[in-house]
């Protein structure tokens, strides 16, 4: 404006002549024809190829064993029970078998799945408050409109932790058993801590201040989620620092997945002990399953995987097929350009066609 | 002898629009001027400084009228012989009529008199006069500062030399060599003492026409010194001031086409009428309306007069004949009744008053004619070349008459040698009909004849304006309009303000065509404003048009570049901007849209709606912005040199139905990409629906970034830093708020999911090849169309990165090839018929039209095209 101002005369409205307001800012214009581009698509046709094989090369080596026990062997005799409502205090346990043709290398991850399970409904994700399970204090006893129905029971007391998010955490429980030969079985331990993402373990989910108080005593006051079977400070009774909000399975839980069929991490084989330190060795396992989770609600399936990991991510066939196809796709295109350029504009000027 | 004399005078004025920056100013008396070598040399001259250019970008706003006056010699010593010979005023009451048609040009107008140092001053001394307003006080003191020099000159006309009245005269002035010495003299030192003083006198008049005529006759020593309402001074030759009593003013109306002024002669006492006007209102009017009652002197005179104005009109001058009448004192009185009458009623008013005025201009005498000369600003010729070759079709709207419209045709290259000029010019309705039914056959049978097929009859219409109202009746409008569509060009000649807005009208209505129109006068402006886009022209014709217009432009020739660089580029930014605009709204709601399917059509979204918001807001809002302001195509003196380029604009341009559903499809095949080959990589996986939100988001950012980059044509500094500034501001802001937002946004937990996310190799690897394969198709065909057909704009491209000479050499070459001389060449590109396909593959003609209109160097013209011009350009801006 000070500038403006200093102008007068006729002349006064006139732009400045400066390169950037005329426009003259000098430009450097590509043309994209055949022969400037060429180079580019070979390269990165190359770069996709190698990256491809790469992958697949990578992918191969993992394992993945996936097990749909909804109504596998004797866990049918549970999914019937769960059928029924009013049996849901029941407890029920069935046993799954399988197993491994060749030892599972390295980190096995122990996942359970479900499938037909709309965890990203806009008003289920919605029911959460994220506030309480940073254990803040007034939101513990006066949790958020979000998770209404869940927010109180019946009497008015308030829940912890609130909402269907929380309300409808899976709660199948497994044993991972390990038979080297007919007789002899070993358990094999499974690491249930250090499964989350450690922002989420320390920063976005705390408990309330105990004030050297009992964890359960933080949370006087408030009742366990509906469906639960028991309180939210008894979630892990050894570990007090695996229970309450921050214990990992509520963690995982709460971390809404993107799509209905899913997996969660449930634990990761612990290698310290002699018999797994170099993974899962082959041959036959049990699965001990505590089952509670109803599915027949949604026809959801249940289903535990087990699986080692790559650099990036679990065994995943598509990406390495893709860079694949698309390094294809490129060096087709190239041919065809290099095609184009030979019989067209091989100087670079059509200009007489 | 001395009454032929009277018409003598015939003082072909020419003002000059010239501007000779070259030479020197010259401030010139007298004597310096050499008599008939002099004149004809200026004579060859004007004619050759018409094509020639001398356009410097920093006078391209002062004004073309500039003028010294180079007084005829002869004329000179004609008035200083009346002068000397009517010395003794009193005793001889006939007032000679080289003097009085003199002071007829300096009191029979409406100029106002203000000193150039002094303009306050003025606006205190004649408060009447409410017309000079800000732009002319501008324009004045334009011409000051530019030190352009209005430059006229009065000359002999040689080519009528055969005159026998112009014969005699000479003769009788070289009898008497002696006293015309002296008395040239004595005009001499009069003129020398007066140059000061006069020098600072401004004329500010409503038209440059009328101002011409004033300094034209300063130039003869009829100097006018002041006007107020009641009264004008005005100095003669000898020195003395006499002041004229003005009884009244009869303006101009178009329907008179004539103004008189009214005064009473301060020695004679007498009232005398002063009338100037269109030579055919005029003519009319001559003494009584009966010819018989004409003695053989005075028919003799008119006829003289008429023959040298039809001369005058063939040359393209504007020709005005002046007039005198002494009108009685009871005359006086009783049509002063009559007058006063007519200004207190009521009801009308201006009837009333127009009739009062036609009552008193009768019977007038004729006492010369003046031509003046409307030159072409320069390089108006090229504009309309280039116009056409650019598919634009130019029509001329002029309130001149028929001849001079035609010679201005000619001289601007809108009327051609070879072309069949139709000349359309009727009485009464029938014989119009019979015409425009006999050439349209005539028209037709040519297109059928099979000798024919190739070629286009260049046709141009000329047509008069009691023709064109009646052609644009509503029975023939049709007709006309379709031979006007057959016509390479059409003048309309003697056309009212009002007809050339409903010309403008019909064009757009009947020919469905964008119509523009340029103008400079007042005259112009009902058809600025029914154009779809209005010029106009700044001027000495006041800023009426300008006022009135879309885009102002200070000369014709900028015209060319308004439309063919600034148009084009608006046009391609514009269309670009806007397709991709579609497209990047398309492109990005449907990756929200992909993932209904998978959510239970909840309207879950996957990615944080505060990114979402910010996605279209900060990440990438400036990109296409800058895009849609900087990006140039072609740079203009491509542009400039290649006018065929402009037509791509035209119909089958780069916003069309297909591009659009093409960038609509790419939008599609985009999201999908974009959508789905996250999906399928993070399928049966643990991921969280923001954690997959994330890769999605970043890979949907660099697509709609890169496809900006593939259509961006030139990049500055300024684009990369915006490119890399979006992309940068993305990865801030996003990564910012992860880190601070834990509990914010509650359904939403964008907590440290992008920092997880880029310490995951997973996320690279998607995001590499969602945009690769995103992008993919539209590179390749680009590319591929690049190669194997590139469009012309593509050449026009090559040709900018050539050196100056090769382009220009290019450019000699590609015409050549593209078919024989300018002429032909649009003689066969430029086809009204749609259907017929034009010889040159690349430009298919399109159904372009335009008007070109001018009094003088106002144009109206008319393309298909939706295209508007920006104001970003050193030379060009609006003023107001």
């Amino acid at each position: 404006m000070g500038k403006a101002k200093d102008k007068s005369g006729p002349l006064a409205r006139r732009p400045d002549n400066s390169a950037f307001k005329q426009q003259r800012l000098p430009a450097w214009s590509p043309i994209l024809t055949a022969n400037t581009v060429l180079p580019f698509f070979y390269l990165l046709a190359l770069i996709c190829m190698l990256l491809g094989v790469w992958l697949l090369l990578t992918v191969q080596s993992t394992q993945e064993i996936k097990l749909d026990y909804t109504e596998l062997g004797n866990c049918d005799q549970c999914f019937q029970l769960r059928k029924n409502v009013s049996y849901a205090a029941q407890t029920c346990s069935c046993k799954v078998e399988f197993s491994i043709d060749r030892a599972f290398k390295g980190d096995v991850f122990f996942y359970y799945g479900l499938k037909n399970f709309h965890q990203n409904l806009r008003r289920y994700m919605d029911s959460r408050d994220d506030e309480q399970t940073l254990g803040r204090k007034t939101k513990l006893k006066n949790p958020s409109s979000y998770c209404e129905p869940f927010a109180k029971d019946v009497e008015g007391v308030p829940i912890a932790p609130c909402g269907a998010v929380a309300n409808s955490m899976f709660n199948d429980s497994f044993t991972l058993t390990y038979h080297p030969s007919r007789s002899r079985t070993i358990p094999v331990p499974l690491l249930r801590k250090g499964l989350t993402w450690y922002t989420d373990k320390n920063v976005k989910f705390r408990n309330p201040k105990t004030d050297n108080l009992t964890l359960a005593a933080a949370f006087e006051g408030t009742r366990q989620p509906l469906y639960w079977q028991k309180p939210v400070y008894d979630l892990d009774p050894h570990d007090p620092t695996n229970s309450g909000f921050i214990n990992e399975d509520l963690i995982i839980w709460m971390r809404e997945a993107a799509f209905p069929n899913f997996k969660k991490l449930y634990g990761i084989l612990n290698r310290a002990d002699a018999s797994f330190t170099k993974g899962l060795p082959k041959g036959n396992y049990t699965i001990d399953i505590s089952y509670n989770f109803p599915v027949q609600y949604f026809q959801g399936r249940k289903e535990v995987v087990l699986t080692t990991l790559t650099w990036f991510g679990g065994q995943n066939y598509f990406l390495p097929i893709a860079y694949l196809v698309t390094s294809s796709l490129i060096l087709l295109m190239a041919v065809v350009l290099t095609l184009a350029w030979w019989k067209f504009g091989k100087d670079g000027k059509n200009m007489k066609e | 002898v001395r009454l032929a004399v009277l018409n003598e005078p015939e003082a072909e004025e020419e003002v000059i629009f010239n501007q000779h920056q070259q030479l020197p100013r010259t401030r010139w008396s007298l004597e310096d001027e050499g008599i008939g070598p002099a004149d004809t040399h200026w004579h060859d001259s004007r004619r050759k400084s018409k094509v020639a250019t001398n356009g410097q970008s920093d006078v391209a706003f002062s004004s073309p009228l500039e003028t010294e006056v180079i007084p005829d010699q002869k004329l000179l010593q004609q008035i200083s012989r009346a002068e000397s010979s009517g010395g003794c005023r009193d005793s001889s009451r006939k007032i000679d009529p080289h003097l009085d048609f003199f002071l007829a040009l300096a009191i029979c107008n409406t100029v106002v008199v203000s000193m150039a140092n002094a303009h306050r001053q003025r606006a205190c001394m004649s408060p009447s006069s409410s017309q000079t307003n800000n732009p002319l006080e501008a324009f004045s003191s334009m011409l000051k500062k530019a030190g352009a020099l209005f430059q006229r000159k009065s000359k002999r006309n040689y080519s009528l030399s055969e005159d026998p009245v112009i014969d005699s005269t000479k003769t009788e002035s070289s009898r008497d060599p002696n006293r015309l010495q002296t008395c040239s003299l004595h005009a001499l030192s009069q003129n020398d003492i007066l140059t000061a003083e006069s020098e600072d006198l401004c004329y500010e008049a409503e038209s440059p026409d009328e101002a011409a005529l004033v300094y034209a006759a300063r130039a003869y020593g009829f100097i006018l010194l002041a006007r107020t309402p009641n009264s004008v001074t005005v100095r003669l030759p000898s020195g003395e001031e006499l002041v004229f009593e003005v009884l009244d003013t009869l303006t101009f109306d178009s329907n008179r086409k004539r103004m008189s002024v009214l005064v009473r002669h301060p020695v004679t006492k007498e009232y005398v009428l002063y009338t100037k006007g269109a030579d055919y209102a005029i003519m009319e009017l001559l003494g009584t309306p009966y010819a018989e009652n004409i003695s053989g002197i005075e028919k003799n005179i008119a006829a003289y007069t008429q023959h040298h104005l039809d001369c005058y009109a063939k040359e393209g001058l504007r020709t005005l004949c002046i007039t005198k009448k002494v009108v009685s004192e009871s005359t006086y009185q009783s049509w002063l009744g009559k007058r006063k009458r007519a200004q207190a009623a009521i009801e009308c008013r201006e009837e009333l008053i127009m009739e009062t005025a036609v009552q008193l201009e009768t019977k007038l005498t004729l006492l010369g004619a003046t031509g003046i000369e409307d030159r072409l600003q320069e390089n108006v010729p090229d504009t309309i070349v280039a116009l056409r070759e650019a598919g634009i079709h130019v029509w001329l709207l002029t309130g001149d008459k028929p001849e001079t419209a035609v010679n201005i045709g000619y001289a601007c290259r809108l009327l051609e040698e070879e072309d069949l000029v139709i000349n359309m010019s009727c009485q009464n309705k029938l014989t119009c009909t019979s015409i425009l039914d006999c050439t349209l056959e005539e028209v037709r049978r040519y297109g059928e004849d099979p000798r024919n097929v190739g070629t286009t009859l260049n046709i141009s219409l000329v047509i008069d304006g009691n023709t064109l109202a009646m052609a644009m009746s509503p029975d023939l409008q049709e007709r006309f309009v379709d031979l006007a569509k057959q016509c390479r060009s059409v003048l309309c000649c003697r056309v009212t303000p009002l007809q050339k807005s409903r010309v403008v009208k019909l064009v757009r209505e009947k020919l469905k065509v964008m119509t523009l129109a340029v103008g400079d006068g007042a005259n112009d402006v009902n058809m600025i404003q029914a154009a779809d886009i209005g010029i106009g022209i700044s001027g000495q014709e006041g800023m009426q048009a300008v006022m009135a217009s879309d885009f102002a432009i200070s000369r014709f020739k900028h015209l060319k570049r308004l439309l063919l660089v600034h148009g084009h580029w608006c046009y391609t930014r514009l269309a670009n901007m806007v397709i991709y605009f579609f497209y990047k709204n398309v492109a990005y709601v449907n990756l929200l849209f992909w993932y209904q399917f998978f959510c239970g059509f909840t309207a879950m979204t996957m990615i944080d709606y505060w990114l979402m918001i910010f996605f279209n807001l900060f990440f990438t809002s400036t990109p296409p912005i800058l895009f849609g302001i900087f990006d140039k195509d072609v740079s203009a003196e491509v542009l400039q040199g290649v006018p065929e380029l402009y037509r791509t604009g035209q119909g089958k341009g780069e916003y069309n139905f297909l591009t659009f559903w093409i960038s609509i499809l790419d939008a599609f095949y985009q999201s999908l990409v974009c959508f789905f080959i996250p999906y399928l990589a993070y399928q049966d996986s643990d991921v969280d629906i923001f954690t997959f939100g994330m890769p999605l988001n970043t890979a949907a950012l660099f697509t709609i970034l890169l496809h900006l980059a593939i259509e961006i044509k030139s990049w500055t500094v300024v684009h990369w830093i915006i490119m890399l500034g979006s992309v940068a501001l993305y990865f801030i802001v996003t990564l910012a708020y992860s880190a601070v937002c834990v509990t914010c946004n509650p359904p939403s937990n964008p907590y440290w999911i992008l920092q997880s996310q880029m310490a995951d190799p997973m996320f690279y690897l998607i995001c590499t090849l969602s945009t690769v394969v995103a992008l993919l198709p539209r590179y390749t065909f680009h590319v591929l169309k690049n190669s194997v057909a590139p469009s012309p704009l593509l050449q026009g491209r090559q040709l900018d990165r050539m050196e100056p000479s090769t382009r220009n050499q290019w450019i000699k070459e590609w015409r050549g090839f593209r078919g024989g001389p300018l002429v032909k060449r649009y003689e066969l590109s430029d086809p009204p018929s749609p259907t017929r396909a034009t010889p040159v593959d690349f430009f298919t003609e399109s159904l372009t039209d335009a008007d070109f209109m001018g009094d003088d160097n106002s144009l109206n013209v008319i393309t298909d095209n939706h295209h508007r011009a920006v104001q970003y350009d050193d030379n060009l801006f609006r003023k107001l």
